[in-house]
């Protein structure tokens, strides 16, 4: 029986904090473009994978992205749906530690009429009365003014979600205004 | 001024850039003025018309967020800044690459005569990313790009830490903390309900008047005022002085077109001529509505 409790004993992992631990389970998901973050996000979401939208470590930042945190233990069936969803994955790597968070705080400023909603560096301003896309301003990304064009004039109902036009943060932080005028605007 | 247009098919284009009847031409190009560089160009040739001074330059490529464009851009720059020599640049909708913006720091270093640099939207964004934000000579940030400029860990603005609040009676601590954490240029315009002027870290003018609300959610109205403060350094006004007057008359613009949030930019536009003479009459812009 002591024998037996000794190794037992030595298979149990030393005391960690929970933290990290999951910091040796996570792992990163980098793609050469936003655009592809987006789309690989969607997919992995409607597979059911826990994921988490995250700043690129230093190392890995080259001005405008993001990556997925996954984890690590599901790599083979990430890998597997997303190439089945036919997504380029520059690499994975493991998180070796503290990831910037998105911003997650949402503005609205009334206007009477219409509503503004800052997400980020992103505002979307709508008509109350019709839900009409009436303005989008901030950001400094190119597909802004080409988010914006395709947006402005239109209902929220028939517009295009920013996710599916966007391909860097500033379109990803349009969409997240998008998600939140919608639920002030419904219908 | 170096941007980009939201035409995937739009090529590389560098030369003079004019407002006529039909719109803004740049080379044989007529582009479609909503926001973005366009109303940054737009602004920058009404303003020189005012100035009286020739029209500037544009290099423009067309990019929608893919980053194509922008590097059609970067690579046109390193070869042939030499040969354009500016003695300004104002670099505007870019996408944001570090390793390609520190190659074009480099050649501009390199110059024998340092052009005044300005930057603002995504090209701000990889200047303070970079770490060299203070070889820069200003930049125009909003209340949330201001915040950005304060966090040295984030690398744009979707990853500004919550501890640093964007709102607007926050922008002196985040104007002294982006020039002590080396993420400020050497001057920042900062817009807002009230557009703050800083050098050094230091907060030398704020301009509230006229207050136009409904200015916020028109896009390009940011744009229009880092167009006029290009116009008025091409025409050799010192650099706050051009802010100054740039901010005043951003805002009298707002208020002769009494817009709704609902307005676009075009419509402002066309009372940007009005707007700079006044203030340049020094008439008009006390009259306004105060805040």
């Amino acid at each position: 029986m002591t024998f037996l409790r000794k190794i037992l004993g030595r298979r149990q992992p030393p005391a960690r904090s929970k933290d990290q631990w999951g910091d040796r389970g996570r792992g990163l998901l980098v793609f050469d473009h936003t655009s592809e973050v987006i789309r690989a996000e969607s997919c992995l979401r409607k597979e059911g994978f826990q994921i988490r939208i995250k700043g690129p470590p230093p190392g890995l930042s080259t001005g405008c992205d993001m990556v997925i945190e996954f984890p690590l233990i599901q790599e083979l069936a990430v890998r597997r749906a997303l190439a089945e969803a036919k997504i380029n994955l520059k690499s994975v790597v493991a998180v070796e530690g503290p990831l910037l968070e998105p911003v997650s705080l949402i503005r609205v400023k009334d206007f009477g009429d219409y509503v503004m909603v800052r997400a980020a560096n992103m505002k979307l301003t709508v008509d109350k009365r019709d839900g009409l896309i009436v303005n989008v301003s901030g950001g400094g990304c190119p597909d802004v003014p080409y988010l914006a064009d395709a947006l402005v004039g239109k209902r929220l109902c028939e517009a295009p979600e920013p996710r599916s036009l966007g391909h860097t943060l500033c379109g990803y932080a349009l969409q997240m205004a998008f998600e939140e005028v919608t639920r002030l605007c419904p219908g | 001024m170096v941007g980009t247009v939201p035409d995937e098919d739009f090529p590389l284009v560098e030369g003079p850039c004019r407002m006529t009847d039909s719109g803004l031409v740049v080379s044989q190009y007529t582009l479609k003025v909503a926001r973005g560089t366009p109303a940054l160009l737009a602004a920058a040739c009404l303003t020189a018309r005012v100035m009286g001074i020739q029209n500037p330059r544009a290099l423009l490529a067309g990019d929608i967020g893919v980053g194509h464009g922008s590097s059609r851009i970067y690579e046109y720059l390193s070869r042939s800044l030499e040969a354009l020599s500016p003695r300004g640049i104002t670099f505007h909708y870019i996408q944001p690459d570090l390793d390609w913006h520190n190659r074009i720091l480099l050649k501009m270093e390199e110059l024998s005569t340092r052009p005044m640099l300005v930057a603002d939207a995504g090209y701000m964004y990889v200047a303070k990313m970079s770490g060299y934000a203070s070889s820069y000579d200003l930049f125009t940030p909003d209340v949330g790009e201001m915040a950005f400029l304060a966090d040295d860990k984030a690398p744009h603005p979707f990853y500004t830490r919550g501890f640093l609040t964007q709102e607007e009676d926050q922008i002196p601590q985040l104007i002294q903390r982006a020039h002590k954490t080396g993420g400020s240029a050497q001057h920042l315009l900062v817009k807002g309900r009230c557009d703050h002027i800083a050098a050094g870290g230091r907060i030398v003018e704020i301009i509230c008047d006229p207050c136009v609300e409904a200015m916020e959610p028109i896009g390009g109205t940011g744009d229009t005022l880092t167009g006029l403060v290009t116009g008025l350094l091409a025409a050799n006004l010192p650099l706050l002085d051009s802010c100054l007057k740039a901010a005043r008359a951003n805002r009298l613009m707002g208020a002769l077109a009494s817009p709704t949030p609902a307005s676009s930019v075009k419509e402002l536009l066309r009372f940007l001529p009005r707007a700079l003479e006044d203030l340049l009459r020094g008439e008009g812009w006390e009259a306004e509505r105060q805040c």
